[in-house]
């Protein structure tokens, strides 16, 4: 439940993550043009519901390995010296996963459910760079993986709390983005849904047992 | 969204959402009050959750179509479509009102370089909302409501990037409060899609203004419609 602080300069010289002007050209001209229209609205919908179907447990225990990963993944980011506000997200965003971590494994057993355990992961992150390549990659990935799942939840309290979580690593993986100098919206108005499948191409190779 | 001068605050009650922004006593005491004290109440705390978002342009009436038929699609099978339009007309307010205020922001040129891209970005991204919200209502047989008419205090940077922080803040909070109550997986989905851009923005704006990414920790709030729309009423003009 941490707040942090944000070492940002005042409005006036803000220099957003170093986003060029040029590249938001080009992603407006993306949202106006077909382009945007056939390839970036309708997967969210048709990907979510091409989810097969799955026990709220099943879909909570899926939430949990990524909750796990991102956990250890940002507990073994501190290891590397990490300095500023990268440091600042990886303990605020680490302790914020860990808490998923808990509320899930909590909600797997009330739904009658166990939870799954935790894997031994291997994340290839030597330095601050690597560190926050990888973390844009894991948060907007868990951002995909949730609005991708929770069509498919059966139960509403579920399915709200999946929501709070979610809404969580949205704001993750948009922080972080602006802190590599990529868009903090890099599926424009409307996040992907992501399939089971394509989170575990890019989780998996993470994944070295479970 | 309300000012957060104190002054708004005693004129009129002040929203959760508001409240939750701004003050870590009020998130707590709510949090109580829903049964959520941390990760072992959390059961009683997805119980009282629940959310919804949106917002749209009209530069992406191709997207908003493709949005539309596939929402529309399955609505009629998987659920009573007639919540889901009174959801769906409740986030349409809302991105009309975000929509026009991102674009009295952008005529008033207070941003420049990333900044500005940001802003207008953002703004254009609410304006997709308002077309796929648009679309999937008119795809499901309803009317859209008609676009309300916003003010909003644009004076500097510094207060409507605080400003701008607030609403995307309300706008997640506010999906997020209809989401269970969704019927159709389709509009579900697009809600949700939507949700987490919200969250984005308001994330991207804590940066600006220096303000907590996360202001409700690790598990976001929701805000129910009354909430959401006594906070708004101050900006309708």
């Amino acid at each position: 439940m941490s707040n942090y602080p944000e070492a940002q300069p005042g409005l006036d010289d803000i220099e957003v993550g170093g986003i060029t002007r040029s590249s938001f050209i080009l992603r407006g001209a993306l949202t106006a043009g077909a382009v945007y229209g056939s390839t970036m609205v309708a997967p969210f919908v048709s990907s979510a519901l091409a989810q097969t179907a799955s026990t709220d447990a099943d879909i909570l225990n899926f939430a949990l390995t990524l909750e796990y990963l991102e956990a250890a993944f940002y507990t073994k980011a501190l290891e590397l010296g990490l300095t500023g506000t990268a440091k600042q997200y990886a303990k605020a965003f680490g302790a914020q996963e860990a808490a998923h971590v808990a509320a899930i494994q909590g909600t797997v057993k009330q739904v009658g459910g166990t939870p799954v355990a935790k894997p031994v992961f291997a994340f290839p992150i030597h330095d601050q760079k690597s560190f926050l390549a990888l973390a844009s990659t894991l948060e907007n990935t868990g951002v995909g993986a949730y609005n991708g799942a929770a069509p498919m939840i059966s139960s509403p309290a579920v399915l709200a709390a999946a929501g709070s979580i979610v809404q969580i690593e949205a704001r993750h993986a948009a922080a972080i983005n602006l802190l590599i100098g990529t868009s903090p919206t890099p599926n424009l108005g409307f996040d992907r849904a992501l399939t089971k499948a394509q989170v575990l191409a890019a989780a998996g190779p993470l994944i070295k047992s479970s | 969204m309300p000012n957060p001068g104190s002054e708004e605050s005693t004129q009129q009650p002040t929203g959760v959402v508001e409240r939750l922004v701004r003050d870590d006593t009020d998130r707590k005491r709510f949090l109580k009050a829903v049964g959520v004290g941390g990760a072992a109440s959390f059961g009683a705390f997805v119980l009282a959750a629940c959310g919804s978002s949106s917002s749209s342009s009209s530069s992406a009436t191709t997207a908003a179509s493709a949005t539309a038929t596939a929402a529309a699609s399955t609505a009629t099978s998987s659920g009573s479509p007639a919540g889901d339009v009174a959801i769906l007309n409740y986030a349409l307010t809302l991105e009309y009102l975000e929509t026009q205020f991102y674009n009295k922001v952008i005529a008033a040129k207070l941003f420049t370089g990333a900044a500005g891209s940001l802003v207008k970005s953002f703004g254009e991204q609410e304006q997709t909302h308002v077309e796929a919200i648009k679309a999937v209502l008119t795809q499901l047989g309803a009317t859209p409501v008609a676009e309300p008419t916003g003010k909003f205090p644009v004076t500097t940077p510094a207060a409507v990037a605080n400003l701008a922080y607030t609403v995307e803040n309300l706008g997640a909070a506010a999906y997020l409060g209809q989401a269970a109550a969704i019927q159709s997986k389709s509009v579900l989905a697009a809600a949700l899609s939507i949700h987490s851009v919200e969250a984005r923005h308001a994330a991207t704006f804590a940066t600006l203004v220096s303000k907590p990414i996360t202001p409700n920790g690790a598990f976001a709030a929701p805000a129910d419609m009354a909430t959401v729309l006594a906070t708004v009423k101050p900006f309708l003009a």
